[in-house]
């Protein structure tokens, strides 16, 4: 049985691994040669991705189609600044488009929140980096989000995917703004536990 | 030097999902910019966002979104990278918000004996309050809980409480329920940012600061 899961995980391993290099490809086409071709490419795979992330919090599909070409013309220039030592083209993206969105969802509000050029310098400890790069492409962080508790699933979802703050979680699910840290925090922890050890 | 007092993980994942208040988030930030350790977890943080982002159905896309896409790249001259903030006593974001680049340019409100205080503007709309805090060196705050969501950063000197010592770069991420008693180090002013909720259920800092102080 458990061999069972364990090819069927490491063929899902495989097929990640590989999304992953050909995205990281990509990337280099489009930074070294401005090649059209490979950003097609991308923009084929993200863009619907994105518009989903986009249309959250009822914004319009229209301003959704906005923002998703707003990400992906952000995505051909700055290319060059991806740096796989420190996570997936996938987090990559979701980066930028979380700062767009940041910056537009709040329109009146243009705030320096989230330039990570600003602390974003050449990086200290590559190792423990890299192994995260590595990590993450072996799909321990999809797997990670399986295996915690579906109490802690609940807040990341309402977190990461309906863009809820802390205390409108706490709302939502009537627990105090305490429960919703502590179980962000132990969440965060078992995340931690299997990027290092595995799962 | 690097911090030895980090950002809650909670509060690493909202920022890494984009939902902390404003106020928080400059705070946030400003620690990010000095500590290595919670860049590396913010970046675990983030791959969940790049996971979640991945896993979620997709919307269609318009033919004319592709098309202005594609059309769009053609002309576009990538904008020249960013320069380097020039050096400050202020962490870059801070700098750029408060407009100034030295503890000694900004306008200080004095609250009481030892105590300054500066409201940061944050622009319209943005959510909580942030502001600045100078405490002269060797005074003992009183004792108090935070009684509301509260995050502060040292930029300058050094304070103690029964959680340890705060210097420069240290973040204090705390619960509400936490009181605590910090004492100013004798060796100089100490300035903190501290960001607040609006202090509508709760007795605000400004409240707080205008209780006697004593020195030491």
């Amino acid at each position: 049985m458990y061999a069972v899961m364990e090819s069927a995980d490491k063929r899902q391993d495989d097929q990640k691994q590989r999304v992953e290099t050909l995205f990281r490809n990509l990337i280099v086409q489009v930074a070294q040669q401005r090649d059209r071709q490979a950003f097609s490419q991308l923009f084929d795979h993200f863009a619907p991705r994105l518009k989903s992330f986009m249309m959250r919090k009822n914004t319009s599909a229209e301003l959704a189609e906005d923002l998703v070409q707003e990400a992906m013309i952000a995505v051909w220039n700055k290319a060059g600044l991806y740096e796989p030592s420190k996570g997936s083209v996938t987090t990559w993206v979701f980066t930028i488009a979380r700062n767009l969105r940041i910056d537009r969802a709040r329109r009146d509000v243009h705030m320096p929140m989230t330039e990570l050029g600003d602390y974003d310098e050449p990086s200290e400890e590559p190792e423990g980096e890299e192994l995260l790069g590595r990590k993450q492409e072996d799909g321990l962080v999809a797997r990670a989000l399986q295996a915690i508790p579906e109490e802690q699933r609940q807040i990341l979802i309402l977190s990461f995917v309906d863009e809820m703050p802390q205390s409108e979680i706490a709302a939502r699910l009537s627990i105090p703004l305490g429960t919703v840290k502590s179980r962000m925090r132990l969440a965060y922890g078992h995340l931690r536990r299997i990027l290092e050890t595995g799962l | 030097m690097k911090p030895t007092h980090h950002l809650d993980y909670s509060t690493l994942l909202a920022h890494a999902a984009g939902t902390l208040d404003e106020a928080f988030s400059v705070v946030a930030v400003s620690h990010l910019a000095v500590c290595p350790t919670c860049r590396a977890a913010l970046r675990e943080a983030e791959a969940l966002g790049g996971t979640l982002l991945e896993q979620m159905p997709g919307a269609d896309v318009s033919a004319a979104c592709r098309t202005r896409t594609m059309a769009a790249i053609e002309g576009v001259v990538p904008p020249p990278p960013a320069m380097r903030a020039p050096p400050s006593d202020l962490p870059a974001p801070l700098a750029r918000l408060v407009g100034a680049r030295s503890f000694d340019e900004i306008a200080w409100k004095r609250k009481a004996p030892g105590v300054a205080m500066f409201d940061v503007t944050l622009p319209p709309g943005a959510r909580g309050q942030l502001k600045l805090l100078r405490i002269g060196a060797g005074r003992a705050m009183p004792e108090h809980g935070h009684g509301g969501e509260e995050i502060t950063l040292v930029l300058k000197g050094a304070y103690r409480d029964h959680m340890g010592r705060f210097a420069a770069g240290d973040v204090a991420d705390l619960d509400e329920d936490i009181e605590h008693k910090p004492v100013v180090e004798q060796d100089g002013d100490c300035i903190c940012l501290v960001a607040t909720e609006r202090p509508t259920r709760f007795k605000s800092l400004a409240a707080r600061l205008m209780q006697p102080f004593v020195g030491i």
